[in-house]
């Protein structure tokens, strides 16, 4: 099966590659020239390179160069542009980095820096040059760059073990991996040292120290072995990636996959690169794994499982942490999940008797439990301290003092209290009553306690009752073997319960983290906008992080916006809003605690949506994150910029559909109003040119008069309404409330409605006791004006049109009613459309008069709704909410 | 005319203008033209006019203030002809002196009828002590109203906001400026006792308290009494 299926390219491999080409199209491709160690020329055929891509004509440009002041190396700078230096004030002292911003902003071609593994002065935006340098090929600019083998992050320990010198300067393997082109620049161990004494490397008094101390003959060859090595891997590599993507059926190497697995132990460190040696040889993947267990890791350990987990990200190890009350099961589980063929675990010095239980214990638990998976167990290093714990499958001895003392007081209360009573109950059973307390005792404390406890008891219980009493001999075969079942029932008791006990504790732990998670996603589900989601994301975040935070979020223009900050006092610096813009940038986070700009108090993490940033979210870290916290908080962080995206996505869609309305509604408006502008425009064109064209006789002329006059009248009309409805558009109505007799109202519309109200019977229905209504005068004039001509216009001639007022329980309602045709019933809730028109509307309207009306009713906060009378006809009802006067009491005051 | 003193137009707009010279002198006004707030200002100085039609808009100056200025001196009526139609503004203009407002479009008809009005309400003396409309006569010295001969009952604060408004007569009075006059300057927001009052004299004076011709609202700007 494995066989098979090595020969087949993976698909999600070639996506893999396909996608790595893609991205390395964008941006700037990475040239390394690399070297065994510092004198071999690396400087000096980068300088030669550039010189030659300069001459064809490349716009190149020197980021940062060395000399060394070595001679040759100078001259080739000569003639190069440089991009200043930046300085940096350092305790009193003044460094010198190179510029990032400027090369970017510069944009060259291609640019030369030096040094890759080059530590960068406190206070520089990256605490390392190759983050500078990845920086720069985002930007789509192709670097030249230099380096020696001993700065490979896996290769360090090696190079420190050969030469006796510790490497602080390693980056990690991945950017060499990455790399688009590596130069190797060999030189043979005697040139080297040849060039040296001729003084073309370091001055003279140097070159003799550095002869004797590092340059050894012997040191110089392991690590040319070393570089030429590396480059060889890679070469095979490439190989392979150049196969899988032009699709050659070749000799699949792999189908292996490494898992290795990472503890708080200084000594993880070396397994780590040694792990990543053996992927590279092997040809497999390679990942690794940390099983946090319930044991609570000192500060110390918290620190090195940290640098550990780092160190693995640095060597391009995918880490992944999982939670289990035994290391055992959560690296098999794991392992048989994700189909790893080998494991590697390192193997724990041999201290003592105890220790060796525990490894054996350990080692034959993972040979027993992980099948055909092979497993690797790498020897330990002496000069590692021996930290390795198999955590909670072996007792801890944790619990403090007071435990072991207040078990002992309540052992030897119970036994004097049986002691009284063992008469009446015999020594037999207090056995039973002892191990009943230490059984009720695992309950509430720890593995340690109750060994205590179970010894104690069992000492106790042999000298003071089994007979002979006040001895530890016993005479009975009989009570021997039940000494010795009492022993480890009650040992086996304490240990079971007190394991039973840390599963629960574990599990409580996960099921709280599980229930907060679901907990912020229900609550996230639930809110609906930014304002809202930032709110919650902050009061979350303080109760289960105990963490200040700040939330920045990008505005439309995609621009990280300290405008749009969320719920927060934390006023950033500008310096601090730099970093939050990278982080932004970048998504990756940034700040205390990281490798990027460390030196400031808060921590910044990008706020990744599925699509893309939303933002960023900083909070002032009190402390490291564990890994089990930090998982957390990634899945918290995700969930929350998860939903932001959801809000942007939304509310773009909003926008859109707004946009689509809005176009919707100018084509509406355009047809409709052309049409309603050109008929009134062309009756009084006409008119008037006949006028003056001919005479006609005096009636013919009143005519046409008229006809003028109506076309003016309905052209005004529309003027009007158009007004009024970009107001209501505008949302700009805001109503200007007064006092107001609705008689006045009535008869001011009846008044300028005479013309239209001639054929028809109004009625008017105001009850005596109308008070006055606090409400916007000219608005409600205009919705009575409105719905009477409505009426008007679909009505027939010599019916009767009703408008009622009354008023009830805080509101006034108004009601027109007429004996026209009514609406169709599924027409009912379009009528308050914009450009709503019955189906046989009269001539001469736009469909608007209506929609006006709704919207000045809405501007009351009052409603209107459309209904058909059950004896034919519209009735159209306003309810406003509105204050009325008490008139009784001014007449009183009055009168 | 009995008035020989010229109606002055201050417009920019050359139809209105020209609607306004027609209709007018077609009524035997006698007109003067000007298109500026300058110009205007002007003319009203030099020109003696008998009223002053004013537009808002004008491209030179802004119409309040050409208001403010000629009621430093100017006592005759004035006409806002204006297509400003917002409550605030007619409320403005009319707080700073103007008599009357129209917003265009407006009807020649009811331009013509409130400038007679306009032009009556400045000849007549101040000082007469009976005010008559049609069948309602008011004593101003007896502080007594009459309709059809016969005394009203009103209340002396009816009585004051009748005199009020027909002392005014065809003029526009804003709530404000009523409610100063009649209560007092604390009162000028209790535009609720102008309308109980308003309704009450309406049945008093009115032959159809639901269809007034004599004490006519003005939307959301205030009353004006007068045929």
């Amino acid at each position: 099966m494995n066989s098979f299926e090595d020969n087949r390219p993976n698909p999600d491999e070639l996506l893999v590659s396909l996608i790595n080409e893609e991205e390395k199209s964008k941006r700037g491709k990475l040239k390394i020239f690399f070297g065994m160690c510092a004198g071999v020329g690396k400087t000096y055929t980068m300088l030669e390179v550039a010189r030659a891509e300069k001459l064809k004509g490349s716009d190149i440009v020197i980021g940062i160069v060395e000399t060394h002041k070595r001679k040759e190396t100078s001259e080739l700078v000569e003639g190069m542009e440089i991009v200043p230096r930046k300085k940096y004030e350092y305790k009193s002292t003044t460094v010198e980095e190179m510029d990032l911003d400027a090369i970017i902003a510069r944009k060259p071609q291609i640019v030369l820096v030096d040094e890759l593994a080059h530590t960068n002065a406190p206070g520089s935006r990256h605490t390392k040059r190759y983050q500078d340098v990845q920086e720069i090929l985002e930007h789509g600019i192709n670097v030249y760059t230099t380096l020696n083998v001993q700065h490979l992050e896996s290769r360090s320990e090696t190079v420190a073990q050969i030469t006796g010198i510790i490497i602080r300067e390693t980056l990690p393997d991945e950017i060499f991996e990455n790399a688009d082109e590596v130069e190797v620049i060999d030189l043979t161990p005697d040139e080297l040292l040849q060039r040296l004494s001729e003084g073309k490397v370091y001055t003279p008094e140097r070159s003799k120290e550095a002869i004797e101390n590092f340059f050894r003959k012997g040191n110089i060859t392991a690590l040319r072995e070393m570089a030429l090595r590396i480059v060889a891997d890679r070469v095979d590599k490439q190989l392979h990636d150049y196969m899988q993507q032009k699709r050659i059926k070749g000799p699949w190497k792999s189908g292996l996959h490494l898992l290795v697995a990472v503890g708080p132990s200084p000594y993880s460190g070396k397994l780590l690169r040694w792990a990543k040696t053996l992927s590279y040889s092997m040809g497999g993947d390679i990942q690794a794994i940390h099983v946090e267990t319930l044991h609570k890791l000192t500060p110390k350990e918290s620190g090195q499982l940290h640098k550990n987990m780092n160190l693995a990200r640095q060597l391009g190890i995918k880490i992944r942490v999982v939670t289990n009350y035994d290391v055992v099961k959560g690296i098999v589980d794991f392992a048989q999940k994700e189909n790893v063929t080998h494991i590697m675990v390192g193997k724990p010095r041999v201290r003592n008797l105890l220790s060796m239980f525990r490894l054996g214990n350990f080692v034959n638990k993972l040979i027993r439990f992980s099948g055909n998976i092979d497993v690797y167990i790498l020897g330990s290093d002496e000069s590692a301290k021996d930290r390795f714990k198999d955590r909670v499958s072996i007792p801890s001895f944790t619990s403090n003092i007071r435990q072991y003392l207040t078990i002992s007081i309540l052992v030897a209360l119970t036994a004097g209290a049986s002691y009284l009573i063992k008469d009446l109950i015999g020594y037999q059973v207090v056995s039973f009553v002892l191990l009943f307390l230490v059984s009720i005792l695992a309950i509430f404390y720890g593995t340690g306690p109750i060994l205590l406890a179970a010894t104690l008891s069992a000492l106790i219980w042999n000298y003071f009752f089994i007979p002979p009493q006040f001895t530890l001999h016993i005479d009975k075969p009989l009570d021997v073997l039940m000494f010795v079942m009492f022993f480890i029932i009650a040992l086996l008791n304490g240990i079971l319960t007190s394991r039973v006990r840390l599963q629960e504790k574990n599990t409580r732990v996960r099921e709280a983290r599980t229930h907060a998670l679901y907990q912020l996603t229900r609550e996230l589900s639930m809110a609906t906008g930014i304002q809202e989601v930032s709110k919650i994301a902050v009061r979350y975040i303080h109760k289960y992080f105990n963490l200040e935070c700040a939330i920045i979020l990008k505005n439309d223009l995609n621009k990280l916006d300290d405008h749009v900050k969320h719920e927060t006092n934390i006023k950033f610096s500008e310096n601090e809003l730099s970093i939050a813009a990278w982080v932004f940038r970048h998504s990756s986070k940034a700040g205390k605690y990281t490798d990027t700009l460390p030196s400031t108090i808060y921590t910044f993490y990008p706020l990744t949506g599925i699509n893309e940033n939303m933002g960023i979210i900083a909070v002032e870290h009190t402390h490291i994150f564990t890994q089990g916290e930090e998982q957390f908080w990634e899945a918290f962080i995700s969930q929350i910029s998860g939903k932001f995206e959801r809000e942007y996505l939304r509310s773009a869609a909003r926008k859109a559909y707004k946009l689509t309305e809005s176009e919707k509604l100018y084509k509406t408006l355009f047809n409709s109003i052309s049409h309603e502008l050109r008929i009134p425009v062309a009756t009084i064109l006409g008119a008037s040119d006949s006028l003056l064209s001919q005479a006609f006789p005096e009636e013919t002329r009143t005519k046409l008069y008229s006809e003028i006059s109506i076309a003016s009248i309905r052209l005004n009309r529309l003027i009007e309404n158009l007004l009024n409805m970009s107001r209501l558009e505008s949302g700009r109505i805001t109503p200007r409330l007064d006092w107001c007799d609705v008689h006045d109202l009535v008869h001011k519309v009846f008044e300028t409605l005479s013309q239209e109200l001639q054929p028809f019977q109004p009625s008017i229905v105001i009850p005596t006791d109308m008070p006055l209504v606090y409400i916007d005068y000219g608005l409600v004039e205009q919705v009575l004006h409105n719905l009477v001509l409505n009426a008007t216009q679909n009505a027939p001639a010599g019916s009767n049109i009703r408008i009622k007022f009354f008023y009830d329980n805080g509101f006034l309602t108004i009601q027109v009613m007429d004996r026209g045709k009514g609406f169709p019933e599924a027409e009912l809730n379009s009528v308050f459309n914009k450009f709503y028109r019955g189906k046989d509307a009269t001539a001469g309207g736009t469909g608007l008069g209506l929609s006006i009306v709704k919207g000045f009713v809405e501007a009351h906060q009052g409603s209107v709704i459309a209904k058909n009378r059950s004896n034919g006809g519209a009735i159209f009802t306003i309810k406003i909410p509105v204050k009325i006067s008490e008139m009784d009491s001014l007449k009183k005051h009055d009168d | 005319m009995i008035n020989s003193d010229p109606i002055l137009i201050i417009d920019d707009e050359v139809q209105i203008r020209r609607l306004l010279e027609i209709t007018l002198s077609a009524n035997g006004y006698k007109i003067s033209e000007a298109t500026t707030g300058k110009e205007g200002l002007t003319l009203a100085a030099t020109g003696h006019p008998a009223l002053i039609i004013l537009d808002l808009g004008l491209p030179d100056a802004d119409g309040l203030e050409i208001i403010k200025k000629l009621r430093e001196w100017y006592q005759k009526p004035i006409i806002i002809l204006s297509v400003r139609n917002s409550e605030d503004d007619i409320i403005k203009a009319l707080d700073n002196g103007a008599n009357d407002y129209l917003t265009k479009p407006f009807r020649t008809g009811e331009l013509l009828a409130r400038i007679r009005v306009a032009i009556r309400q400045s000849q007549v003396a101040p000082d007469e002590p009976i005010l008559e409309f049609g069948s309602i006569s008011i004593d101003l010295t007896n502080h007594t109203a009459r309709r059809k001969n016969e005394l009203i009952k009103l209340t002396s604060t009816e009585f004051a906001l009748l005199a009020l408004l027909a002392k005014n007569e065809g003029r526009v009075l804003t709530h404000q400026y009523i409610l100063k006059e009649v209560w007092g300057m604390g009162y000028t927001e209790q535009t609720q006792y102008l309308r109980v009052f308003v309704a009450q004299l309406r049945k008093k004076i009115e032959d159809n308290p639901a269809r007034p011709k004599l004490l006519n609202t003005e939307s959301g700007i205030g009353y004006r009494f007068g045929y």
